[in-house]
């Protein structure tokens, strides 16, 4: 069974967000997401400093089976990638809302693409979204 | 919906994730791809291949029969049992399907085909066979279930039939034995030894379950993928098509040219041998991150251009392997653009891994 921790909001896209104290975003994809795509062997997250609109494809997940891209569900200014995923990309595989966060990002504000709570996304991955 | 096998429930009830492949619902993986295909490499697994079709002829012509309708020379098949592999073409020399024929008896043909195939391939056959007076016999009341692995022979004799364990146990490689209804190979599609059997519907529950209780492995289709990439075999519809010959596609080796033998597409092969074949199928080594895929174009230099035809990520070797149809003169050092970008891979002459070992320089 996928799980899906409440205090996280979610994108229909199978990404997830976390405000961290300080009030950046980290990004990652959901369990369901990694269950999807299998056994995960490269992952390219975005360099610092990067600035992103939102839905902006701004990393490739790629399992054995498939390569899929990853979309940021709000803009802002990447202040770091996962550095682990370059040699070990499992890590989003095992532990996808900790160890596994793809980035960070600072948030520029304004519009942001819908998210949802766990509830909802939890609903969505259930209907094979 | 797709078409179901007899162990259908069997793979949901063990959480596989399922998929459609060739208009059949089966199982990509059960947990862990990667530790499917460590499995097979270092112990024994099992798979699933009963969308797959064994075929049945019949009948006193059969051997000149498969002379003329199969690109390999069954004329080589002597002793009882002895199989090999063969592609089946159009007048004009491309491949309608690839396919493992095991001579029986001469009265007695067994193919396995393919599963998005099958019908096509049965409706040449049958246009072939009837007039010769061969009964062509689709054989979709049995399962086939692949064991493979350096231990999957030693673990799988012990749970064949009792009176069958002795002749399963001495099959030489690419040897097949009928016992009753059931069917012993030893072939596969995986680079490693093992057994392929096929079985009533009725008995295929049992003799998985055995299986799994005897410590094997379940293994789905993207295992299976890994495996067969790394051993360099092709897969029918990535690798090679009705738009290309055996000739391109890495597959010169399973056709028998030479002597007076006439089979379907033998008059088109000739010419094209003649003329100098311009494309064909090589393995591909990806030197630096990134997993090279299927239509991802290939940059030879001077040679021309190309495209993979299948690529995935290697567990074994661990990094990135592929198949590509490329100019006949590119060597060496190459280009793949992998979304927009050049990545540096190298032509490497496949297979990539046989029976658990890397057989190319990294």
């Amino acid at each position: 069974m996928s799980s899906y921790p409440a205090d996280l909001r979610y994108t229909k896209s199978h990404e997830w967000l976390r405000t961290l104290p300080d009030g950046t975003i980290e990004i990652g994809i959901t369990d369901h997401a990694q269950q999807a795509l299998g056994d995960l062997v490269f992952v390219e997250v975005p360099e610092a400093g990067r600035r992103l609109a939102a839905g902006d494809a701004c990393a490739v997940v790629e399992s054995v089976k498939a390569a899929s891209d990853v979309y940021s569900p709000i803009a802002g200014e990447v202040t770091s990638g996962n550095p682990k995923l370059a040699t070990e990309p499992e890590l989003i595989n095992r532990d996808p809302y900790g160890e596994g966060w793809i980035m960070r990002l600072k948030p520029a504000g304004g519009a942001a693409s819908e998210t949802l709570d766990a509830k909802a996304y939890e609903a969505v991955a259930a209907a094979g979204g | 919906m797709g078409r179901r096998t007899p162990l259908y429930d069997l793979h949901v009830a063990a959480g596989a994730r399922m998929v459609d492949f060739g208009g059949w619902d089966m199982p990509v993986a059960y947990g862990s791809q990667i530790e499917e295909h460590h499995a097979v490499r270092r112990d024994a697994g099992v798979f699933d291949v009963s969308h797959m079709c064994a075929v049945d002829l019949r009948g006193a012509g059969v051997r000149p029969l498969l002379l003329r309708l199969l690109a390999n020379d069954v004329g080589r098949l002597k002793a009882p049992g002895k199989a090999l592999y063969t592609c089946m073409l159009r007048p004009e020399g491309g491949v309608i399907d690839d396919l493992i024929a095991t001579f029986v008896d001469e009265r007695w043909f067994r193919l396995v085909v393919n599963a998005g195939t099958a019908d096509k391939d049965i409706a040449w056959i049958k246009e072939h066979a009837k007039p010769v007076g061969v009964a062509t016999v689709p054989r979709r009341d049995l399962a086939i279930i692949a064991v493979q692995g350096p231990n999957a022979r030693a673990k799988t004799t012990p749970l064949l039939p009792k009176s069958w364990r002795a002749a399963a146990g001495a099959l030489g490689p690419f040897f097949g034995a009928a016992c009753d209804e059931w069917f012993v190979s030893r072939t596969g599609y995986t680079g490693e030894d093992g057994f392929e059997v096929a079985l009533p519907s009725e008995s295929a529950a049992d003799f998985w379950q055995a299986l799994v209780a005897a410590g094997v492995a379940p293994c789905g289709l993207g295992a299976r993928d890994t495996l067969r990439l790394e051993a360099g075999m092709n897969l029918y519809g990535n690798d090679m098509d009705e738009s290309v010959t055996p000739l391109e596609s890495g597959l010169a080796w399973t056709v028998a040219l030479d002597g007076n033998r006439d089979f379907v597409g033998k008059g088109a092969l000739a010419a094209q041998r003649d003329a100098g074949i311009a494309r064909t199928l090589t393995g591909l080594v990806l030197l630096e991150r990134g997993v090279l895929r299927s239509h991802q174009k290939v940059f030879a230099g001077a040679a021309g251009e190309g495209e993979l035809t299948s690529g995935t990520f290697s567990p074994t070797l661990e990094r990135s392997i592929g198949l590509a149809r490329l100019p006949a003169a590119a060597a060496g050092a190459v280009e793949v653009d992998i979304r927009g970008k050049r990545v540096a891979a190298r032509v490497v002459k496949p297979p990539f891994v046989r029976h658990g070992k890397a057989m190319i320089e990294i």
